[in-house]
């Protein structure tokens, strides 16, 4: 009797979980779309990478209706829920219907945005949304649809080295632009720039996409006032010299984009000292006149540069020679990376536009180089001493040789 | 004044009775033959030992035995210690010329039969200064703390441990744990810096103690020739010792400027082995055959077996006075020379395998 009842209850107990197994696995929304072709295929063949899937959602929580219906028309009642596919334009409605809102959010992640389709809408793409247009970009553009993957996955198409050709795939299309009155050199002119070969090249991830400087989201085309404010992103160093700098009041009141004005948007190539200066490519004649103090002061910098260049390239020169040498330079050239510190720091400083700070570095900095320079003198003259010394000692001991073979001759002669 | 010397000398033979051991010297000789030139390598050697014992001294004013500070501090001695870096690169060089000159010594002897009765504990004693000596290089090899002395000890170290029954313990106590780590950077310095010394002092004073008491052997070859004509110990024979010191003093100078020894790089213990780690060029000739040996031998492990194949050799070439029979009887037999001959050239065929032949 006691063994019947133990039986009894391990069968209950497995049809119990059996059945609640059986009633998870269930989505019948899934298993008919896999049953399909085309375009009602893809969704159920994707959705198992769709970082919704993997949280536990599926098609019912975005598309309501019965899942665990197998009769079509009972599945997608619309008494049910069922709202189908959306219209292009109410996508990011669609989306916001759960990730603006921060109590649903919380549940999967308490630190997730929940922004994006306030932003979205002050976006130029929102803007264009509302108004009916129908190309514009709504967040499957970008995000994909059933598939969605997270942005920090590598095969997301918002991964950070994924994100210029997603942008690139309606903004360098000229046909598909064509109605926006917008270039589409964008791409190409972003690949040949030091942030493209950083970013596309080397895989480097802290280098910008577009979404960096444009915004993801909120994406908008950076107006002159605050184009130096998407550069201090960054590079917060040089763009804090600039505004304390002369210039800033003159680009301002000119309505010239700060940094852009130099160094280009998209293509902004590998700086080179040649920017600065007066001649050859120098870009401060564009503005400056010959005979100005702006002129001058140009020249002034570009000269103090190339005076620690000289300097590093003598000190390095006498360096090398020691370290070929054999000698032991690791204090030199601990002091040649401080000298080319100083070199790095004077070209930021540029963007102070003023010749004594610059000058006061660059002047910091052939002191440093002189040192490594002088270091290395003493270990190319301690070479020569080490040389003469040996050549002395060897000397006596074959002359101390050579009067003991002497005296060891005549005492055995004798 | 004119008699100060005479004076001092008075005073001290009262005391000490330097006069007989004046007389000692007086009396000594050297013979010589055809094979007289290897009489000089047992000198070479102590010469060498000599220089280790002096330059190692200066090096442990400045060296520091952590795995912290190793590196550094023979960084140091080489770049700012005044001629640190001539003492660290004599040291060096003179190491490997006294392990050397110590294998032509060992090897001479034995071909001239010196271990003859009556210099089995000269023999004997030698022989365990020939193993000291390795010792010495051993330990020392990792002081500077470097990739290459890191691995290289880790590799023999772990040969260490393939010794039969004791390899474990062995290993452990050479490591001071399971790892080459910093408690093996100071045993190894206490091994190179005091006990090995120790015990080499003991055994060198036996072993010089020796040859002055019985002289130099003569070979078999020689023994009854009738037209011997001796050298004198002193002067003659210490002067042309003197000599040979001096010429070797300048080889040694001028290897340690030309070629100064490297420092590398630093050692790191969680860095990959590097590609082609060896051990010092003494030890390759066992590595490589370590290496060549099947890693089953009927059902004996491979390793175990060349490990016991050298301590079997060591031994007996420790013990040879008493298993060369007919050398006890003064008679000439090639066995041993020919046995001698195998393993200079199984020796040298080995090292140039690990230098010239295909890496594995």
């Amino acid at each position: 009797m006691y063994k019947k009842k133990i039986a009894v209850f391990i069968i209950v107990f497995i049809l119990f979980f059996a059945v609640e197994s059986g009633a998870e696995t269930i989505d019948n929304c899934i298993i008919c779309h896999k049953s399909q072709e085309g375009l009602l295929k893809e969704p159920a063949d994707n959705i198992e990478h769709d970082v919704h899937f993997k949280r536990g959602l599926s098609c019912f929580d975005c598309h309501g209706g019965d899942q665990t219906k197998e009769d079509l028309i009972e599945a997608m009642d619309p008494a049910k829920g069922f709202i189908g596919k959306p219209k292009r334009n109410d996508i990011p409605h669609f989306c916001a219907r759960c990730h603006a809102d921060p109590a649903y959010m919380r549940r999967f992640n308490p630190n997730i945005q929940t922004d994006q389709f306030a932003k979205y809408n002050e976006s130029q793409h929102g803007k264009l949304n509302a108004q009916g247009d129908q190309k514009v970009a709504v967040c499957i553009s970008c995000h994909d649809v059933h598939g969605v993957r997270q942005k920090d996955d590598p095969l997301s198409p918002v991964f950070i080295t994924n994100i210029p050709k997603r942008c690139a795939s309606c903004h360098a299309d000229k046909e598909y632009m064509k109605d926006y009155f917008l270039p589409t050199d964008q791409m190409e002119q972003y690949e040949q720039s030091v942030h493209g070969e950083a970013l596309l090249k080397k895989g480097d991830r802290g280098a910008p996409a577009c979404n960096s400087c444009h915004g993801s989201h909120d994406a908008a085309l950076p107006r002159a006032i605050s184009v130096g404010n998407v550069c201090a992103q960054c590079h917060s160093l040089t763009r804090d010299l600039f505004a304390k700098s002369p210039h800033k009041a003159a680009h301002d009141n000119l309505g010239i984009p700060e940094c852009e004005a130099c160094h280009g948007n998209h293509k902004i190539m590998r700086t080179s000292d040649d920017m600065l200066g007066t001649a050859g490519d120098g870009l401060c004649v564009k503005c400056h006149k010959v005979d100005s103090k702006g002129y001058s002061v140009a020249g002034s910098m570009r000269s103090a540069i190339e005076t620690l260049k000289t300097g590093i390239k003598e000190s390095q020169d006498v360096v090398a020679n020691a370290e070929n040498m054999g000698m032991d330079v690791s204090d030199a050239k601990f002091d040649l990376d401080n000298a080319k510190s100083s070199l790095i720091k004077s070209r930021t400083y540029v963007h102070s536009f003023s010749k004594d700070k610059v000058g006061e570095i660059t002047k910091e900095g052939i002191g440093i180089s002189d040192k490594a320079k002088e270091k290395g003198r003493k270990a190319v003259s301690e070479f020569n001493f080490r040389r003469k010394g040996f050549a002395v000692a060897i000397v006596i001991i074959l002359f101390l040789a050579c009067a003991l073979y002497l005296k060891i001759r005549r005492m055995e002669k004798s | 004044m004119q008699n100060l010397p005479k004076k001092l000398y008075d005073w001290f033979d009262e005391r000490y009775q330097i006069t007989g051991f004046k007389d000692f010297f007086a009396k000594k000789t050297v013979p010589v033959h055809k094979h007289f030139v290897w009489y000089y390598f047992g000198g070479i050697t102590l010469f060498f030992f000599c220089v280790q014992v002096v330059t190692g001294i200066l090096l442990l004013f400045y060296y520091k035995p952590s795995a912290a500070e190793a590196f550094e501090s023979v960084k140091f001695i080489m770049n700012k210690v005044e001629f640190g870096w001539l003492i660290r690169s004599v040291h060096s060089w003179s190491a490997n010329l006294m392990i050397f000159s110590a294998f032509v010594h060992l090897f001479s002897n034995f071909f001239l039969k010196s271990y003859r009765r009556p210099r089995e504990l000269t023999w004997i004693t030698g022989a365990f200064l020939f193993f000291i000596a390795l010792g010495l290089g051993f330990t020392g090899y990792l002081l500077p703390w470097n990739e290459l002395s890191f691995f290289a000890t880790k590799v023999g170290t772990q040969i260490a441990g393939s010794v039969p029954f004791v390899g474990h313990y062995l290993r452990t106590i050479l490591r001071g744990g399971e790892e080459i780590s910093d408690a093996t950077l100071t045993r190894f310095f206490a091994f190179h810096v005091m006990i090995l010394p120790l015990v080499a002092a003991a055994f060198l004073g036996i072993h010089l103690l020796m040859v002055q008491l019985q002289g130099m052997s003569e070979p078999l070859s020689v023994v009854k020739n009738p037209n011997k004509r001796p050298m004198k110990f002193f002067p003659n024979f210490l002067l042309r010792d003197l000599f040979v010191w001096l010429l070797l003093f300048a080889g040694l100078l001028t290897l340690s400027v030309m070629f100064p020894w490297e420092l590398g790089k630093k050692a790191d213990a969680f860095a990959p082995t590097p590609a082609g780690i060896k051990p010092e060029w003494y030890f390759l000739w066992m590595f490589e055959t370590l290496k060549i040996i099947p890693s089953k031998i009927l059902s004996f492990d491979g390793e175990v077996l060349g490990i016991l194949g050298f301590g079997v050799a060591g031994m007996a070439l420790v013990i040879i006075p008493f298993i060369d029979i007919w050398s006890r009887k003064e008679k000439r037999n090639p066995l041993f020379s020919i046995i001698g001959i195998f393993a200079i050239i199984f020796i040298l065929f080995m090292t140039c395998m690990s230098y010239f032949g295909p890496q594995k």
